[in-house]
């Protein structure tokens, strides 16, 4: 079974080596994700596409305990086979904080100032019979 | 400048009324609120009214009256309501008009608010298990208790005050008290939250007739006064609902710039206000809106909250009526319950949750998607 990303505009490298793709300003150095052309920092509109930081620091995190609603998920909607998840802002230093799903959906194994690392999750499988992922993020083994 | 008065305000019960369309409930709480006032849709000369999910307001005067007013559908996020009510005080304030009506009412289908993303190249977003205003309020709350050591029995507190509140508020939805062991031990939905921790959509409408200051006394004896009537939108550097990203820098989110912006239209700081109600979508938000709001210092809510200083009898009651906790979240009639709740404090109308003392006076706050904030500050 292949990997496909769920959107490969936002996430590329898709198996093998998973990167983010956001924006940078030239005028400010302003960092955006997903990649849009309008600087929300200076109003220019000049933003040019970067691959992000594939390392980061845990910022903030939560657990999503219940089944989102489907649509949008595409996930296990499934109450008798959904597990939670966690999710997170993780923060690329010099970057952008991006919101992301975390692999780890257990509280005691979570802290603010983790060190992270860029890895996918899968969501579901498509009408061609590949594996629909997203990214997500890791601790390191530096933990 | 014109002083902004309230003169009638009018309230369809909040909760679920299968059968009842939300332009019924807004249709209820206009007819309340003039016979509250004394007056007649026919004097009106304008109205806002806001919904977000249960149809354009306007098309009410089918119902309530052809008579040729002004009507404006206002429809602005979570800070719906307040746009209507800051509508309708910036069209007395400016002299265009002496009277007229600001509305609102809503009607959700069940569970957590479903995001769409379509059309805006986010579809990946809400696919991917994101995009949901839980997970950003369980992750704004847990970075706060970790930067300011709330407890999570704090959090559990906030809501058995809600839903003992509610239990002595006719309008409410919840009216049925909680223990602190029920609210810790219901389901966990977003990690330190709990389900009785959060507020549903729910229905519900609030109308509120407004007239210029000096007319007031000709529709009651209690005219209560808007003395200030902001909304603000967010800044670069906030930390917003609906973000797929963050800047790293920070700046201080739309509550707070409202919220000072408020206090320097009325002249008055927060240590002069009576009593407040802050948007409590789940209660750590109440916990970190007080401190938003300029009511304390961040952390200072544990012991606070943990003395009773925010109950009804205590140094500064907070959601009075329940909040949204206990009443639900109807968006378009959300910010306007809010002032609804302060006027009946101010007149000494609240009955058995009447706040002590005669308060003089009150804040309401909203917050919510995609990051916005509207205060008002009343005094009799
Ligand atoms: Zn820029």
């Amino acid at each position: 079974m292949s990997q496909v990303s769920v959107q490969d505009t936002v996430l590329t490298g898709i198996p093998g080596e998973p990167r983010l793709i956001g924006g940078k300003c030239p005028d400010c150095d302003n960092h955006v994700f997903p990649m849009q052309k309008d600087c929300p920092k200076c109003t220019g509109d000049q933003i040019e596409k970067v691959e992000l930081s594939t390392k980061g620091i845990l910022w903030t995190w939560t657990i999503q305990g219940f089944p989102p609603k489907a649509p949008p998920y595409i996930g296990e909607t499934d109450p008798e086979n959904f597990e939670a998840y966690g999710v997170g802002y993780v923060e690329l230093p010099g970057e952008v904080k991006v919101e992301a799903r975390l692999t780890e959906n257990d509280p005691t194994r979570l802290r603010v100032g983790m060190e992270m690392e860029l890895t996918v999750v899968p969501l579901a499988i498509d009408e061609e019979g590949n594996e629909v992922v997203t990214f997500a993020f890791r601790p390191t083994e530096n933990n | 400048m014109h002083d902004v008065a309230i003169v009638g305000i009018g309230m369809h019960e909040f909760g679920r009324h299968d059968g009842v369309s939300g332009m019924d409930q807004g249709v209820v709480a206009v007819r309340r609120a003039l016979a509250d006032a004394g007056t007649q849709w026919e004097d009106l000369e304008f109205a806002f009214g806001g919904s977000k999910d249960a149809g354009s307001p306007d098309t009410m005067v089918s119902r309530l009256g052809l008579t040729g007013l002004q009507f404006i559908n206002v429809h602005n996020g979570c800070a719906t309501g307040g746009s209507a009510l800051i509508s309708s005080y910036n069209a007395i304030r400016s002299g265009t008009f002496e009277i007229g009506i600001a509305l609102g009412f809503d009607k959700h289908e069940r569970g957590a608010f479903r995001v769409r993303t379509r059309g805006d190249n986010l579809e990946w977003y809400g696919e991917s298990g994101m995009a949901l205003t839980t997970q950003f309020f369980g992750m704004k709350i847990n970075r706060y208790m970790h930067d300011y050591g709330i407890t999570q029995n704090t959090l559990a507190k906030v809501s058995t005050k809600a839903f003992r509140n509610g239990a002595l508020n006719p309008m409410a939805w919840r009216r049925k008290p909680f223990s602190e062991e029920e609210v810790l031990e219901s389901t966990m939905l977003s990690y330190p939250l709990t389900q009785y921790m959060f507020c549903s959509p729910g229905e519900g409408g609030v109308a509120l007739v407004l007239v210029r200051a000096d007319k007031a006394k000709e529709y009651t004896d209690s005219p209560v006064y808007l003395k200030s009537c902001v909304v603000k939108s967010r800044r670069f550097g906030s930390f917003e609902v609906f973000s797929p990203h963050l800047a790293n820098e920070f700046s201080e989110g739309p509550t707070v710039d409202a919220s000072k912006a408020a206090f320097e239209m009325a002249g008055i700081g927060p240590e002069e206000i009576d009593i407040a109600q802050l948007q409590d979508t789940e209660s750590g938000a109440e916990v970190m809106h007080m401190a938003e709001n300029g009511f304390c210092e961040h952390g200072e809510q544990e012991s606070m909250i943990q003395n009773g200083e925010t109950e009804i009898d205590g140094k500064f009651p907070v959601n009075t009526d329940g909040g949204c906790l206990a009443n639900g979240e109807p968006i378009g009639a959300s910010g306007l319950r809010q002032v609804y709740e302060n006027v009946l404090q101010l007149r000494g109308d609240a009955g058995e949750r009447q706040v002590p003392g005669d308060p003089c006076t009150a804040y309401t706050h909203v917050y919510g998607a995609p990051g916005i904030s509207g205060v008002t500050i009343l005094s009799r």
